[in-house]
């Protein structure tokens, strides 16, 4: 059981072992932590912290990818969630009820989502385009077009404070991670969701309550978008509706593609995205270090995305599939077999396994 | 049933000039060459490149890199028109050129490493935003005779309006795709692409090179919005034009287009561009509503538009039922 998790992840791991050299050869100094004023401080610790939006949001951007969805809304649902908490606690609200009412303000967008993928079948891809579009402008209606400053220090620490000197970003999206991840493997959920995801009519004719359990996903990615947009609002003291979470819904995707998740849906695994998450992270981390001229950041973010995903590309891992499968002398039915399954790309995650 | 794809564009239509009609009630100012002229000029970019996203939508794809392609080639422009002696017309062919390749390669990547348009595309996204930050950081204006040339060129309509080179140019590129996606062999492969791969394959279309040309031609149209909005602008700026390709796939679902691909008309994008213009047009004319409204109500018209395209596809799909359900059961 262990070791088929490490096998899953290993790519994930050996991309990020080496981005994380490639910042220690940019900057030796990149593994120190130092503790200071209750805290610790590193560079290792600022991958972790400022990587936590789009790490809470690939947590259920998994879980959508899985059932063979997608959800784009993440990034205006995040500015909502936002705008919601600053204007609760302007209001004289306390940091609770503020977390509260952007945590239901998400999974009220979540529902709405779900009702429209599950419900009304509506491809997700246009479903959450709907969100994506009229979310930011229901952001500003909330802030009134302005950023709306706060000072609650409860609602601030969720963003900047830290808990036994752990930012507490880092302890939000870890918690969260491994609930989710907890919930999904020892349950049959997380089964049940990749049977949606290879084919919805069977799984329903099998028995499985599609409908419920596609609301349920798109509820957890609003409630993930809604914490990682209250992080981000409590981290600079204001909701901006224009501006927070803008593109994020981009880099979540993204980080759930590099942890080696199908976008055709199926399995899934969420620790690999959240790797996927540090991966990205670790990046923006060596551009900044090796003290490149800013204006370069996408390019090489742009170029490295493409490596990425030219080695996980199935022709390129079935090329190397092919090549391995060649040299030693194996049973020729089982081969054809294998590499039949990984023509339907069904199951291209077998053969990545196979691979490692 | 032939009629049943064509809806969606009708009601398009009726829904702008409808929308007209009420705004025209309101204020009746609106109800001027003018305003008509404005529409076009102000939305001639986004048309362009609405164009070539309907492209792809109708093969089943997406292309998101339109937008940072258009600011790549307006910044591309600025700065070799002020680095350089060479004619404006030379720098349009050459940006062309480049955006041209640029979804060619996009289109290859997709076709040949089999990954999904979406992950291509949003990568070809950041390169392309990069590669404008690369070139300046700044707003570069754009001052040569040949721009001012380009720019005074227009035509006066009776009631003031006036009619624009680059509305022009928007309406040529329309009537361009409507004769290729009907009249020519590669609309009809764009069409089946739509339909299935794999239907398409065994049509004996040819999948690599169509999806090669959809891309380019996507790419090709983005680097022309970007030619038209440099000359709207007259400047280069690589913090321009962010989130274009939304507002372009906006229109095309708007206009009819299924995102699953195969249905859809270049026609209904172009009142779908409409639209959305017309939208802004009235904010900007009642002057209390902010522009946070241009967003949601571009929403609910999406969901609208969603909705009933469901409805449509139900009521065509439900005289059917009958026979499913006794394939089911048995």
């Amino acid at each position: 059981m262990m070791s088929d998790t490490l096998r899953r992840i290993a790519p994930q791991l050996v991309i990020l072992a080496v981005v994380i050299l490639l910042n220690f050869i940019v900057f030796p100094g990149f593994f120190s932590i130092e503790f200071q004023n209750g805290r610790l401080f590193g560079n290792i610790i600022d991958v972790l912290n400022r990587g936590a939006p789009v790490a809470l949001l690939a947590t259920g951007m998994t879980l959508v990818i899985a059932t063979k969805g997608i959800d784009l809304s993440v990034g205006a649902v995040m500015a909502i969630a936002g705008a919601v908490a600053a204007s609760v606690v302007t209001a004289g609200g306390g940091w609770v009820p503020a977390l509260l009412a952007a945590l239901a303000a998400g999974l009220a967008c979540g529902s709405w989502n779900g009702i429209l993928v599950a419900i009304f079948r509506v491809q997700p891809i246009v479903a959450t385009l709907v969100l994506m579009v009229a979310g930011r402008g229901i952001a500003q209606l909330i802030t009134e077009g302005k950023i709306m400053t706060f000072i609650n220090p409860g609602l601030i620490h969720l963003g900047a404070g830290t808990i036994l000197g752990v930012p507490t970003p880092v302890w939000i999206w870890i918690i969260m991670g491994c609930l989710v991840t907890y919930v999904v493997r020892r349950t049959a959920l997380g089964m049940l969701i990749e049977a949606i995801g290879i084919n919805e009519t069977s799984s329903r004719l099998a028995g499985i309550n599609s409908r419920v359990l596609l609301v349920a996903v798109y509820l957890v990615t609003g409630f993930c978008a809604a914490l990682a947009g209250v992080v981000v609002a409590a981290d600079i003291k204001g909701a901006d509706a224009n501006n927070a979470g803008l593109w994020m819904e981009l880099d979540a995707i993204l980080a759930v593609v590099i942890g080696g998740n199908s976008l055709l849906g199926g399995r899934f695994s969420i620790v690999a995205s959240l790797l996927g998450a540090l991966i990205i992270q670790s990046v923006n981390s060596v551009i900044l270090l090796s003290g490149m001229p800013p204006e370069f950041n996408l390019v090489i973010k742009a170029l490295l995305i493409i490596v990425i995903l030219f080695i996980q590309s199935p022709t390129v891992q079935h090329a190397i599939y092919l090549f391995r499968a060649s040299t030693p002398p194996h049973a020729p039915t089982e081969e054809r077999a294998e590499k039949s399954a990984e023509k339907s790309h069904k199951n291209n995650q077998t053969a990545r396994e196979s691979l490692s | 049933m032939m009629k049943s794809p064509r809806l969606p564009l009708y009601l398009t239509m009726a829904t702008f000039f409808l929308a007209y009609l009420l705004c025209i009630w309101e204020f009746p100012s609106m109800f001027s060459t003018r305003v008509v002229a404005n529409l076009l000029t102000d939305n001639a970019f986004l048309g362009i490149t609405a164009v070539g996203m309907t492209f792809v939508i109708l093969t089943g794809g997406i292309d998101l890199s339109v937008g940072s392609v258009i600011a790549f080639t307006g910044v591309f422009i600025a700065v070799i028109l002020r680095d350089t002696s060479i004619h404006p017309l030379v720098a349009f062919g050459l940006v062309l050129t480049i955006t041209i390749a640029f979804g060619a390669a996009e289109g290859a990547i997709v076709h040949y490493l089999e990954m999904p348009a979406f992950i291509v595309t949003l990568a070809g996204m950041f390169l392309m935003r990069g590669l404008a930050y690369v070139l300046s950081t700044d707003s570069v204006p754009v001052t040569h005779e040949f721009y001012d040339v380009l720019q005074s060129i227009y035509w006066k309509a009776p009631g003031g309006g006036r009619f624009r080179l680059i509305g022009g140019v928007m309406l040529l590129v329309f009537i361009a795709a409507m004769v290729v996606l009907h009249r020519t062999k590669f609309g009809k492969n764009v069409y089946a692409l739509g339909g299935g791969v794999q239907t398409a394959q065994l049509m004996g279309v040819p999948i690599a090179r169509t999806t090669i040309l959809i891309y380019a031609t996507s790419g090709g149209l983005a680097g022309l919005a970007g030619i038209v909005y440099s000359l709207y602008t007259s400047a280069g700026y690589s913090l321009s034009t962010v989130g274009v390709e939304l507002d372009a796939i906006a229109a095309v679902v708007i206009g009819g287009t299924l995102l699953s691909g195969g249905t859809g008309f270049v026609a209904g994008t172009f009142f779908g561009i409409l639209i959305m213009g017309l939208i802004q047009t009235y904010i900007v004319f009642d002057g209390t509503l902010s522009s946070w409204w241009t967003k949601i109500v571009i929403g609910i018209l999406l969901f609208t538009f969603i909705m009933l395209q469901k409805v449509l596809a139900w009521a065509t799909t439900a005289r059917r039922k009958p026979a499913t359900e006794f394939a089911m059961r048995s």
